[in-house]
């Protein structure tokens, strides 16, 4: 991945950015340039509260290359307490932990790396709340 | 707008073919296609693919077919839309003809996913995802129907078995299919103590990686018995239809709102309805999708369409048959082809040359192909003249 792109992601991947609906009030993450609700083109900047609940769920066992080592993992969609949904990681988990319904926090944690030399890739993770 | 019909189609085998390049795939296909309609010339050509960039280092498509089919200068254009690029190459192959632009349209899907390794594979396919927000995070397309499982397990009650009915009774259509990439039949055992991918997908629930290219021939409906001895197949239904990128979009995970849309707009242009359509090539590329399909398509009703490829219902002799061709999971997935050969599997189909999968009487038949988690969904509707 490209410097710039890594670092135009920060505010989303860092700080759960989201962006406000300045009519309509619908978060969106991450932001956009008009609402797909009410159309309106003014949004405000806002952290998402951390906190939400998985919708559904499963654990990779056969992942994409640049996440080869940290199979088998799990994965979650969590619907944040805030209003937008997104897809992530969840870890620290105990037995009986990976279910519809658990209530869950975002933490920053490191995503995955580009070999040796490459980017770090840094953004959330899930963990039980 | 003028009405369309198919006289031509074509076929390569699928499979792991390490002996041909894209070029060859594809020019194989729209040759046999070129040769069944017996037309001889055409007049421009769509090509459906999805990731030649990231499976095999090419881009512009469009011209390198026409250069290599011999048709240079005609017009060419690869059209993209995930896996449902073959869908949408037969979709504007039909807008060119039904506009009067052409008479002679060849459509065509090809992919050559085999010349990469397996994790390589799995990239470009993610990238049909939300590449920023969904496979950064570490999900794969297996990973995302699998979550698609899960909350239709959770609400529906959908089981594991009936998960595996799905591959199970496509196998067994796709034994009788000569070009399939795997005509073994299974059992649900195998099905079930299969390697889990992502829980709870077994490897033998999701579509395999394939060579592989198909190929038809698009005319206007009141050219075709001149142009063609062949047995024409009218279109009598298309739609087209898009969701949300990210499957965490939206609302409801457990309908595909594209393929809902597509369907509807595809029954009311042609007039017909569900329970008119005698046999359906969907989407399976993974065994949920056909469940959810089948349901979104109408054939049954929401949280139903497990209990009914357990019963037999989607069986050849069925209430209705689906995917007689075997499906993307026996017959095999080249991504870009797949939904121009599910065109050529209903067209041989209504052609009564289906040899023992042949569906009885079958005269009207529908395509349903997706790109991505359902962001992209393509429906034709197909009548014998």
């Amino acid at each position: 991945m490209s410097s710039p792109r890594n670092w135009r992601e920060y505010p989303r991947r860092y700080r759960y950015e989201a962006a406000v609906c300045k009519k309509c009030g619908k978060w969106f993450f991450p932001q956009r340039l008009v609402c797909d609700s009410c159309g309106h083109r003014e949004f405000e900047p806002k952290r998402m509260k951390r906190t939400g609940t998985i919708v559904t769920h499963t654990i990779i066992r056969t992942p994409a290359k640049p996440f080869a080592d940290q199979a088998p993992y799990a994965m979650a969609i969590v619907q944040m307490d805030d209003g937008p949904r997104l897809t992530t990681q969840v870890v620290d988990l105990n037995e009986g932990q990976l279910k519809i319904g658990q209530k869950v926090r975002l933490e920053f944690r490191k995503v995955n790396e580009e070999g040796k030399s490459g980017i770090i890739h840094y953004g959330y993770k899930a963990v039980p709340a | 707008m003028r009405d369309v019909a198919i006289i031509g189609v074509g076929l390569t085998k699928f499979g792991e073919l390490w002996e041909c390049t894209l070029r060859d795939l594809f020019v194989e296909a729209a040759l046999k296609a070129i040769d069944d309609a017996g037309v001889d010339h055409i007049d421009s050509m769509y090509v459906g693919c999805m990731s030649g960039g990231l499976f095999v280092g090419q881009e512009h498509i469009g011209a390198l077919m026409a250069d290599y089919l011999g048709q240079g200068p005609i017009p060419a254009s690869r059209v993209e839309s995930a896996c449902a690029s073959g869908g949408l190459a037969l979709k504007s192959g039909c807008i060119e003809v039904a506009s009067g632009l052409s008479d002679i349209v060849l459509v065509g899907g090809v992919e050559k996913m085999t010349d990469v390794g397996g994790d390589e594979c799995t990239y470009a396919l993610a990238t049909a995802s939300d590449q920023e927000w969904e496979a950064f995070n570490g999900i794969t397309f297996p990973g995302l129907y699998a979550m698609m499982a899960v909350a239709h397990m959770h609400k529906y009650g959908t089981t594991a078995r009936q998960l595996a009915s799905v591959p199970v009774k496509n196998h067994d259509n796709g034994s009788k299919n000569p070009t399939a990439q795997f005509p073994q039949k299974i059992t649900i055992e195998d099905v079930l103590e299969s390697v889990m991918v992502a829980d709870p997908l077994h490897i033998l629930d999701c579509s395999p990686v394939t060579d592989g290219a198909a190929a038809a021939i698009v005319v206007p409906a009141d050219l075709a018995k001149k142009l063609s001895k062949k047995m024409p197949v009218k279109i009598i239904g298309m739609g087209h239809a898009t969701d949300t990128i990210a499957l965490h979009s939206r609302p409801d995970i457990t309908t595909l709102g594209a393929v809902v849309k597509a369907a509807a707009n595809a029954y009311k242009m042609s007039g017909k309805g569900p329970k008119d359509i005698q046999l359906c090539e969907v989407h399976d590329c993974f065994s949920i999708a056909e469940i959810m399909v089948t349901e979104d398509l109408g054939f049954f009703e929401k949280g139903k369409g497990g209990p009914a490829v357990e019963k037999g219902e989607t069986r050849i002799g069925g209430k209705i048959a689906i995917n007689t061709s075997g499906g993307l999971k026996s017959k095999g997935h080249p991504v870009g082809a797949s939904g121009v050969a599910q065109a050529v599997e209903i067209v041989t189909q209504l052609r009564g040359e289906a040899g023992d999968r042949q569906v009885k009487g079958a005269r009207i038949g529908m395509t349903e192909n997706m790109g991505g988690t359902g962001a992209s969904a393509i429906v034709h509707i197909m009548e014998v003249m």
